[in-house]
């Protein structure tokens, strides 16, 4: 039974996110004076065949670490669940 | 004499590459041979260009699919071997992404893609790429791109200062590096920077661009000059 894997890639908070920015400023430009920051970043699902848990998160971590997000400058969360 | 080979690689979505091609065929004794990122079969190049564009649509992050391309693989061994790789803009990008180069390029700072003459110097004269330009000569070569915005950790800035490998900072008119100068944001203005052995360069203006007396400027052609007569004399 395959696993579905929610990823979150985020920018590192010391790197500038002009696109939360932006959309930080439009929010307030539209009157809602409590928002405090906005931050933009990338929602993935990767549907991986795997049978166990443990070995779907080993190649899902890997997946993110090679590919879906650069160390550098970006943090990433996963969330497993399988698929019924 | 013959010709001597010199690859430029085209991704789906590179659009710099006939430029590029353009600009290398320009000079004599220099033949451009294009390398299709599927392949891996260098074909006897002396060096590769990575060219600019938006390979893969820049999907995910700019250069970041492109690096795992078949024929990446051939380029970073031929990198690792000490032949010369140039990485233009997108070129770069997939250089940071593959880690021949460190650091990455985000957003630029204004959030606008730029499109526009910039002043760089060549801060680093000593590089095979760079051995035909004065440390104090302005050059004027053009950006576009969205994402130059250069950044790495302070460690690893450090590294490269104290390693000489910062090779190209945007400018003013005057040679002087400012904020004002500085188009996207970039840490201490870097616009190039190249590897600790001294064969992998990335920058985010085009050379290309900046080659030829229709298009505006000629001091491009000092980078590929310095580069063909490295490579016509090893």
């Amino acid at each position: 039974m395959p696993y579905i894997a929610k990823i979150k890639v985020t920018l590192r908070q010391s790197i500038l996110d002009v696109q939360g920015k932006a959309v930080d400023h439009a929010l307030k430009n539209l009157g809602y004076s409590t928002v405090e920051s906005a931050r933009i970043g990338k929602y993935i699902e990767v549907t991986v065949n795997e049978e166990e848990l443990v070995q779907a998160e080993r190649i899902c971590n890997e997946i993110c670490q090679k590919l879906l997000s650069n160390p550098v400058m970006e943090n990433y969360s996963l969330e497993l669940e399988h698929v019924k | 004499m013959s010709e001597i080979s010199v690859g430029v690689v085209v991704f789906p979505g590179s659009n710099c590459d006939h430029d590029t091609e353009h600009a290398v065929a320009s000079f004599s004794g220099i033949k451009p041979v294009m390398l299709w990122h599927n392949d891996h079969d260098l074909q006897g190049v002396k060096a590769i260009i990575l060219p600019g564009g938006f390979s893969y649509g820049d999907y995910l992050r700019a250069g970041s699919i492109a690096r795992f391309s078949p024929i990446m693989k051939e380029v970073i061994e031929f990198a690792r071997k000490g032949f010369p790789v140039l990485g233009i803009c997108n070129g770069f990008q997939v250089l940071l992404e593959s880690g021949l180069l460190d650091g990455a390029l985000s957003r630029n700072r204004d959030k606008k893609f730029l499109c526009c003459q910039t002043t760089v110097r060549a801060v680093n004269g000593s590089t095979i790429f760079t051995s035909l330009y004065k440390e104090d000569e302005v050059l004027r070569i053009p950006i576009a791109h969205g994402e130059g915005n250069y950044f790495a950790p302070r460690e690893v800035i450090e590294s490269l200062e104290e390693h000489d490998q910062i090779v190209f900072k945007y400018t003013d008119a005057q040679g002087l590096v400012t904020d004002e100068a500085n188009p996207n944001g970039s840490l201490n203005n870097i616009a190039g920077i190249i590897n600790q052995q001294g064969n992998v360069l990335g920058l985010m203006p085009h050379p290309e661009r900046a080659s030829e007396k229709r298009l505006g400027s000629l001091d491009g052609r000092g980078l590929f000059e310095s580069l063909f007569r490295h490579i016509a004399f090893v």
